[in-house]
């Protein structure tokens, strides 16, 4: 009865799907996170200032000040050797480090979705030459690839494009460098996004829906990315939500051997890695960002299996 | 019931072949037929006889690879299908020929409303604003049926039941108002209340407007009611083809013949098991010789495991693939038995 009630009034199998990601304990917890932190890096930063006067670069003019406080009232997370206010800092730095993660991500979206919808979809020989470049790119280390990436078009090489890009947020080489790392990561993180949806397009595009969708004639194209790529979306929007976890920890990794985020900017990972200097007489400073920053990447990573669990195709009923 | 203004498609030995690991498959190989404008023809015969490779030959929808259409005419209102290029046959499909296949559960997109694919058929080829469109999608549902169809245009295929489903594969087949309408088994995944349904809409809806119907069943007993002319098939070819009537009356062919006394009649005793063809539907990738039904026919000789049979002329109408087919007409006809 009650699911008879349900079927009239029209429930998609999103909502469900919701339903079900609601009841995960784990995975609200990490939604109401993410959710804190996005909102804490937008409006933290603005409204330190506005109250006490600090910047995640202002460094106090009198001397005596410019050393690491331990925690208090005034710096809650205390401050670095240069006396900056360190919430600031980790605020600041968590606007770049979900921007990493997010952009990236994005990058890796549309790349491997196009890729994968394209190569399932044509099958025989496109497929094959074009699932075996992925095999190779594969076999290549990405973060060796991320660091040549970062080496050959870093600094006076960066590529006009990416410079133009960046000009549109102000510029300047350490921007620079941060939209250089949206891409480097974004394009060695889409290869299993690409196999992710093949297989899922393989396993559709024998279905009668798609020869149905054919016998209208409706074009390739539209059939792939109509047709095809919003029943694929479920294993897409899983995955998208692991990836920007892992894009994170890379920056962070590269961050920490000074290839990635560069001062004045800065990333939990780089914060992570000035704090580590300390890590004997000043813990805080690595204690702080990395906790942040671990209490972010297992939130999206609770949130991702969550949305894996709510819309595991086991449970989904057509 | 036939006015004959007119030949709408006309097929002239049609071969189809798949490249399979288990060797060439002959799935159509050298099938004919004529369908008039207005016209209804059944297709009928066993799993596997090419009933759909014939169809979909037709719309050029066979996957190439592994397939191929190696031999033939199609020639569609004059036009030869096969010579037309790929954005010239997408023009044809959904627009002036159209297709409803078995299963209405898979055959709609499960991630789209009903809405959207409805509408995305008539923008493609009327040239609908997203509004008339939206109006059309509507009136197309009331059409096939749909109670209250402003409100369930934008439910999800989920939400509808298996007859409901099919339904709306008709309303989408017919919203441009297509000239040939390519039924493939369309009830066969439905219950017999509802099968019996969506029959008479199809009958009803094709008389309205006119449509000629190629109608494909693997039973006899569907195509009775609705169908003008029969073609039978077995392993690729054309076994008979006559007038509905005729090939009822006066089957010339043991394969229609067994076909036609495992049709359940409503007299039917019930409990009392239904006459079945002996044996299975032949492996197409290796056929033999002779007659491909020469194994399972309980009136085969010598003559038919050696000599492929010959395609008999009955009357004007009336032909069958069998060297027995005059004798087994006679039988049909008058008391030969
Ligand atoms: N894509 C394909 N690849 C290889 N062989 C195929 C393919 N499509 C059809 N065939 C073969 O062609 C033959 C005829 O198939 P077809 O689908 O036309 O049968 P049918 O008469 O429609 O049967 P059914 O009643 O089961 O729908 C079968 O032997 C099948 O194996
Ligand atoms: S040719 Fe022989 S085997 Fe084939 S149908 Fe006729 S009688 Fe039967
Ligand atoms: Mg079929």
């Amino acid at each position: 009865m009650a699911e008879n009630k349900k079927v009239v009034k029209g429930t998609s199998l999103w909502k469900d799907a919701w339903k079900r990601l609601l009841k995960n304990k784990l995975a609200v917890f990490g939604m109401i996170v993410i959710a804190f932190m996005v909102v804490a890096v937008i409006i933290g930063p603005p409204i330190i200032y506005w109250t006490t006067g600090f910047t995640p670069d202002y460094i106090p003019s009198d001397s005596k000040l410019i050393k690491s406080f331990p925690p208090s009232l005034q710096h809650p997370m205390g401050t670095d050797e240069a006396g900056r206010d360190l919430l600031s800092r980790v605020l600041q730095g968590g606007r770049i480090s979900l921007m990493v993660g997010i952009i990236s991500t994005l990058v890796s979206l549309i790349v491997g979705v196009s890729y994968g919808a394209i190569a399932g979809y044509m099958g025989g020989r496109i497929d094959n030459v074009m699932m075996r470049i992925v095999d190779i790119l594969y076999a290549i280390p990405y973060i060796l690839i991320v660091i040549v990436l970062m080496a050959a078009f870093g600094g006076e090489n960066t590529p006009d494009w990416i410079a133009a890009i960046s000009n549109l947020f102000g510029g300047g080489a350490g921007l620079n460098q941060i939209f250089l790392l949206f891409f480097a990561l974004g394009l060695v993180s889409w290869l299993t996004m690409a196999r992710v949806v093949r297989g899922q397009i393989l396993s559709l595009k024998n279905q009668e829906f798609v020869l149905a969708a054919q016998a209208t004639g409706v074009s390739t194209m539209k059939i792939i990315f109509k047709h095809l790529v919003p029943n694929a979306l479920g294993p897409v929007i899983v995955y998208a939500t692991l990836t920007i976890p892992s894009v994170m920890l890379t920056e962070a990794f590269l961050s920490f051997l000074g290839i990635g985020v560069q001062a004045p900017y800065a990333s939990w990972g780089s914060l992570c890695a000035d704090g580590i200097k300390n890590i004997a007489i000043y813990p805080w400073q690595l204690i702080f960002p990395g906790v942040t920053m671990a209490l972010t990447l297992f939130s999206l990573n609770f949130l991702g299996d969550g949305i894996r669990d709510a819309l595991d195709p086991q449970t989904r009923k057509f | 019931m036939s006015e004959t203004n007119g030949t709408i498609l006309s097929v002239n030995d049609l071969r189809t072949y798949f490249q399979t690991e288990d060797g060439l498959v002959k799935a159509v190989d050298g099938i004919s037929f004529e369908l008039e404008k207005g016209e209804t023809l059944g297709i009928v015969g066993e799993s596997g006889s090419g009933k759909s490779v014939t169809n979909l030959s037709v719309m050029r929808l066979i996957p190439e690879p592994p397939g191929k259409i190696v031999n033939g005419d199609i020639i569609f209102d004059g036009i030869d299908v096969r010579k037309l290029n790929i954005d010239e046959i997408r023009k044809l499909r959904g627009k002036r020929m159209a297709m409803i296949f078995q299963d209405p559960m898979t055959s709609l997109n499960p991630f789209l409303k009903i809405s959207t694919q409805l509408m995305e058929v008539t923008q493609l080829h009327l040239g609908h604003s997203k509004d008339q469109a939206y109006q059309h999608a509507v009136d197309m549902l009331r059409t096939v049926g749909i109670p209250a169809p402003e409100k369930r245009v934008d439910n999800y295929p989920h939400e509808f039941s298996g007859g409901m489903r099919q339904r709306v594969m008709i309303a989408m087949a017919l919203s441009c108002e297509p000239e040939l309408l390519i039924a493939d088994e369309p009830t066969t995944a439905l219950d017999v209340t509802i099968q019996a349904q969506i029959l008479e809409l199809i009958k009803d809806l094709k008389t309205q407007r006119g449509t000629s119907v190629i109608f494909i069943t693997h039973d006899l007993g569907v195509v009775a009611g609705m169908t003008d002319k029969i073609i039978v098939m077995y392993a690729g070819k054309v076994f008979e083809s006559a007038p509905t009537r005729e090939l009822f009356k006066n089957p010339a062919n043991p394969y229609t013949k067994g076909l036609l006394k495992s049709v359940p009649d409503p007299a039917h005793e019930e409990g009392k098991a239904l006459y079945q063809i002996p044996g299975l539907p032949p492996d197409v990738a290796h056929l033999p010789d002779g007659c491909p039904f020469a194994e399972r026919c309980d009136r085969a000789e010598d003559i038919c495991t050696k000599e492929f049979p010959p395609f008999i002329q009955i009357n004007e109408n009336h032909h069958s693939l069998c060297h027995f087919a005059k004798e087994v007409y006679a039988e049909s006809t008058g008391g030969g038995e």
